[in-house]
């Protein structure tokens, strides 16, 4: 896939809203850059989309690769006599982002907004104010309008447009569409030698929810898990690890709190990245989850690594990215892939 | 016997986390007239098996209620008096002044006490008592207790079920008889009625310490979908805003991603047509009970939920009204036997 | 005791994810001695020991791997910066040392720092190897490392790193070696990430499928100086779980084990941790629910690089579970 399709690509997942366990218009986006290159392509129980992508069949080999298709966002849960919305977090947020924020309000996208008290106002406290004290203003007159248009349970998601800036691109949920569009362009691409398995999954934001069933049911041999994750290399006052940074190509993960990667993995993809001339960095360890730390503990067990595309300001409005990163990502993937074999990872 | 003297029995049953099988031996005889099978798992869960009337092989609705309670154990003995520590999440700031039974070699009645104020100091006094100062009394000598207590004997809190006005009651471990109670009523209810579905009564253990026997029977019987009975929290004095029910409204009904939106709509439109009132309870992430741990089994299993709503959650005086217990278990039985025998829950975007 | 084996274990390199090493030194001394042996996707090593028929399934786990560091960041003059591996408190490494798995050598060292009475964050602590710059350091983001202390035995006392858990594989292997014919089929796991995220036992178990679990590990005590209560003592026998904070062990498994050490007079303590789990409690949920339970050695100083053991508790440990494991 070229740079402007997987930009295009990517600009047009960023834009779709889907929080923890409402990904059904992502799933509607994916389905139509599937359908043709895959073999197979059903929904399960949770909701995850699980793509087959047969092996050529020079390996016996079944990989297990995954990308989630939720957002952070917030959802409703009660209404005010003014008619604004109070809501809480679907998966987690940096509160101090939230006053000032334009938003976008269930299915029908309804603009909305939030703000506080005017400073003016408002007393001095230096203290960050809690989600439970903030509302969501989407023009209703009371508290009657405000329950018909956003019932208890409406999804609330950030209301970027993706879009260029400077070198980088810049939209909202790039964790984790940068890495459904990181899957999307592998499963387009040529078959592999082992078999693969796409599978978009749902609720990672609330506790890797999805791909756990998704370890279960597919059962792979080993899995890589593509993600959006944190690039900190913003000024400090001390010199320490920014986690990640952009345009240094993909993040590999070794360890973080939710799994330690397979080593066996780790070094092929190393390998892999050295002989192409990939750039590729080190995911600072012990920082963050991700699917791979449910999918490694299925059944008997599955050797994992996360391999992840750098983006600044993640679970914000809008987050940055460099588009080479992206292009690395796939390629480094489907690298990684090809040179995969039972040998790997075989038990000692 | 009548909703009261059914939720009397269950309150009164001793049934710390890790240690149900004493509710499990009142359940029993309860269930076993309206069951086609009946058994414990190798965690102690208590399934009962209804059959449903369709063609086999049979969809299968698991309802869950867990039976475990809240408690104390002994940790430890000092010149006779037990030190205690919690048993799931026992609120140490109800305990002081309460009467328990220590279950050591045999039932022994007790006191949970603290030195008193006026030895304190005025920080002291204004502190909640730690778990290290709380201690229970059996009134025995250090020799006796030794011999008749172990470190990790249960104790149990002693509180007989209280009426008070339109037929609201109060007690101990509501959370979760009451559910339990409920998911009785509907067993006898759904005998009554044609269903086409298999229907699964599981009382579960240890939902109080992580939702763990959920977790293994939910994998064990691998049923079409699954619905939890819990409580919710009540609207209260001094708690009445967001994430609060009214009592005596009726049931509240999850929704969130733990819930598969169709079986949301479904129980919304069931208890529509019934006329049983309920509320929608917005869960946006872990919902706290059985149905999270079922969701993730296998290969995923849809889950809805339904609360009873509950005033003084972890503390022994926990209220509800009786009346939303019966409107459980009967939108339990109606939503059970409104299952046609070729429904599944599906997503809008399945082919 | 086999002091020469103990010592090889405890001082065998193995954090987690990384136990090749341990795994190597145990498996050359459970091959002889068992039916079939194996290892598992994520590196845990099993070694069957079949019964004569008509038994149960019984696994028995010890973890291998140990807590560590690992290198999250090299500064420009080569000082590294880094996170846990499993549970570290920075009160413990000050002035430590730490190996690498290619032997190189750094001493943990701390900030100077204002308010030096309160107990410093981890990332006020940095690992010297010696270098002169991020270039020349021998190191890389990404690299573990173990703490070093070696074992020494003093009366009945046993001093050394990660006795959590290599006295528990010490303790399976020598059960291992004294079981007698029984109708059970045995797994002896020696389990991988038990500090981390206790997936290897999940997954192990969840292969073999049995019918009871159990784990043996270290637990904590009360009895040293203005030690957080707890009835559990160095020197007073094998302790056996009622409940920690991951797991309540099943009733009949923890009676089961009462009745062993009753039987063969073994003393006991009953154990209750407040802080801390095992592998019992991911055994215990795999599948339909595995009743579980443990066994326990009292350590004082868990986690730190100087743990203490009795080594008669170690041996009635042994002779409980064999006791345990031996028909009825």
């Amino acid at each position: 896939m070229n740079r402007d399709a997987l930009l295009e690509l990517l600009y047009m997942l960023s834009n779709t809203p889907g929080t923890s366990g409402d990904e059904i218009e992502v799933r509607r986006a994916l389905r139509p850059h599937l359908e043709g290159h895959v073999e197979s392509l059903r929904v399960d129980a949770m909701g995850n989309l699980i793509a087959h992508k047969k092996g050529t069949g020079a390996h016996d080999l079944r990989v297990l690769l995954t990308a989630h298709m939720d957002e952070v966002g917030l959802m409703v849960v009660d209404h005010t006599g003014e008619g604004a919305l109070k809501v809480a977090t679907s998966g987690s947020i940096d509160a101090r982002l939230l006053p000032g924020l334009e938003v976008r309000v269930g299915p029908q996208a309804r603009p909305g907004v939030i703000g506080i008290k005017a400073i003016h106002r408002a007393d001095e406290d230096e203290n960050v104010i809690p989600v439970s004290a903030l509302t969501v203003d989407i023009g209703a007159h009371d508290r009657e309008e405000a329950l018909e248009l956003a019932p208890i349970g409406t999804r609330i998601t950030f209301a970027t447009t993706a879009h260029p800036l400077g070198q980088l691109v810049a939209g909202k949920a790039f964790d984790d569409r940068a890495g459904c569009a990181a899957l999307v362009a592998l499963l387009q691409g040529p078959p592999l030698p082992c078999d693969v398995f796409g599978v978009f999954t749902v609720q990672e934001e609330v506790g890797l929810r999805g791909a756990r069933v998704a370890g279960y049911t597919v059962a792979p041999a080993a899995a890589f898990v593509l993600e959006g994750t944190i690039a900190d290399d913003l000024p400090k006052e001390e010199e320490g690890s920014p986690t990640s940074e952009i345009g240094k190509g993909p993040v590999l993960t070794v360890m973080d709190r939710s799994y330690v990667a397979d080593p066996r993995l780790v070094r092929l993809v190393i390998q892999v990245a050295t002989a192409a001339g990939i750039p590729y960095q080190f995911k600072q360890p012990g920082i963050g989850g991700t699917d791979a730390g449910t999918i490694h503990f299925t059944r008997e067990g599955v050797p994992a690594i996360t391999l992840a595309i750098p983006c600044r300001y993640i679970h914000g409005p809008v987050a940055l990215l460099d588009p080479q990163d992206l292009e690395h990502t796939v390629a480094l993937l489907r690298a990684s892939l090809e040179q995969l074999t039972p040998e790997v990872i075989q038990r000692p | 016997m009548n909703t009261l003297e059914l939720i009397q029995q269950l309150s009164a049953a001793v049934g710390p986390s890790g240690r149900e099988a004493a509710v499990s031996d009142v359940l029993r005889p309860l269930w076993e007239p309206w069951s086609d099978e009946l058994r414990t798992d190798a965690m102690g869960n208590l399934i009962a098996l209804q059959r449903g009337n369709g063609a086999e092989p049979r969809p299968a609705l698991m309802s869950a209620a867990h039976m475990d309670e809240i408690a104390l154990i002994v940790t430890g003995i000092e010149k006779g008096f037990l030190h205690v520590h919690r048993i799931g999440g026992t609120d140490c700031r109800a305990l002081l002044g309460l009467e328990v039974t220590v279950h050591g070699q045999e039932d022994l009645p007790g006191i949970i006490g603290t030195r008193p104020p006026h030895v304190l100091s005025a920080d002291e006094r204004g502190r909640i008592v730690p778990w290290e100062k709380l201690f229970v009394d059996v009134g025995l000598p250090h020799a006796e207790v030794v011999a008749r207590v172990s470190i990790g004997a249960p104790v149990s809190i002693q509180r007989p079920l209280i009426r008070l006005q339109n037929d609201l009651v109060a007690g101990k471990a509501l959370d979760n008889r009451a559910s339990v109670a409920a998911l009785t009523l509907a067993l006898q209810q759904l005998r009554r009625r044609e269903h086409a579905w298999d229907f699964y009564a599981v009382a579960t253990v240890q939902e109080e310490v992580g939702a763990k026997g959920a977790l293994t029977s939910a994998f064990g019987l691998n049923p079409t979908l699954a619905i939890a009975l819990d409580v919710t929290f009540g609207k209260q004095a001094d708690d009445n805003g967001g994430g609060t029910f009214p009592l005596d409204k009726g049931p509240t009904i999850g929704i969130g991603p733990n819930f598969h939106p169709q079986l949301v709509q479904r129980l919304r439109d069931v208890a529509k047509s019934e006329e049983i009132p309920t509320a929608l309870e917005p869960l946006p992430g872990h919902s706290g009970t059985d149905a999270w741990s079922i969701q993730t089994a296998r290969e995923g299993i849809p889950c809805g939920l339904l609360g009873i709503p509950l005033r003084y959650m972890h503390q022994p005086v926990e209220t509800l009204a009786l009346r939303d217990v019966e409107r459980t278990a009967r939108l339990l039985a109606a939503f059970t036997a409104s299952l046609e025998a070729d429904y599944r829950p599906r997503w809008e975007d399945e082919q | 005791m086999d002091l020469e084996l103990l010592t090889q274990l405890t001082q065998a390199f193995g954090p987690p994810g990384y136990e090749e090493e341990i795994r190597a030194v145990i498996r050359e001394v459970v091959t002889p001695l068992a039916d079939s042996v194996w290892v598992d996707p994520l590196g845990s090593l099993v070694a069957l020991k079949r019964g004569t028929g008509g038994g149960k399934k019984t696994v028995l786990a010890a973890h291998m791997d140990e807590i560590g560091v690992m290198v999250t960041y090299v500064d420009e003059k080569g000082y590294l910066r880094f996170t846990r591996m499993g549970g570290i408190s920075p009160l413990m490494h000050i002035g430590g040392r730490v190996r690498f798995a290619d032997g190189t050598v750094g001493v943990i060292s701390v900030e100077r720092r204002e308010d030096s009475s309160k107990i410093p964050a981890l990332e006020q602590l940095y690992i010297d190897v010696g270098a002169s710059s991020r270039e020349d350091a021998p190191v890389q983001v990404g690299d573990p490392a173990v703490f070093m202390r070696p074992l020494v035995a003093q009366g009945r006392r046993l001093i050394s790193k990660t006795l959590d858990d290599r006295v528990g594989c010490y303790v399976l292997i020598e059960t291992l070696r004294r079981l007698g014919p029984t109708p059970d089929d045995l797994y002896f796991l020696f389990s991988v990430q038990e500090e981390v995220t206790l997936s290897g036992a999940r997954t192990s178990a969840y292969k073999i499928d049995p019918d009871m679990a159990l784990a043996v590990d270290v637990t904590m005590t009360g009895d040293t100086p203005k030690a957080l209560p707890m009835a559990v003592e160095m020197g007073k026998g094998p302790a056996i779980k009622v409940q920690d904070s991951g797991m309540i062990a099943h009733p009949a498994v923890r009676d089961l084990l009462i009745a062993a050490a009753e039987r063969a007079g073994i003393p006991y303590q009953r154990e209750i941790l407040l802080g801390g789990s095992t592998d019992a409690a991911a055994m215990q949920l795999v599948r339909g629910g595995v009743p579980s339970g443990c066994v326990s050695i009292p350590c004082r100083y868990v986690h730190s690089p100087s743990e203490m053991v009795d080594v008669t508790d170690v041996e009635q440990t042994v002779a409980l579970l064999s006791a345990a494991l031996a028909p009825a």
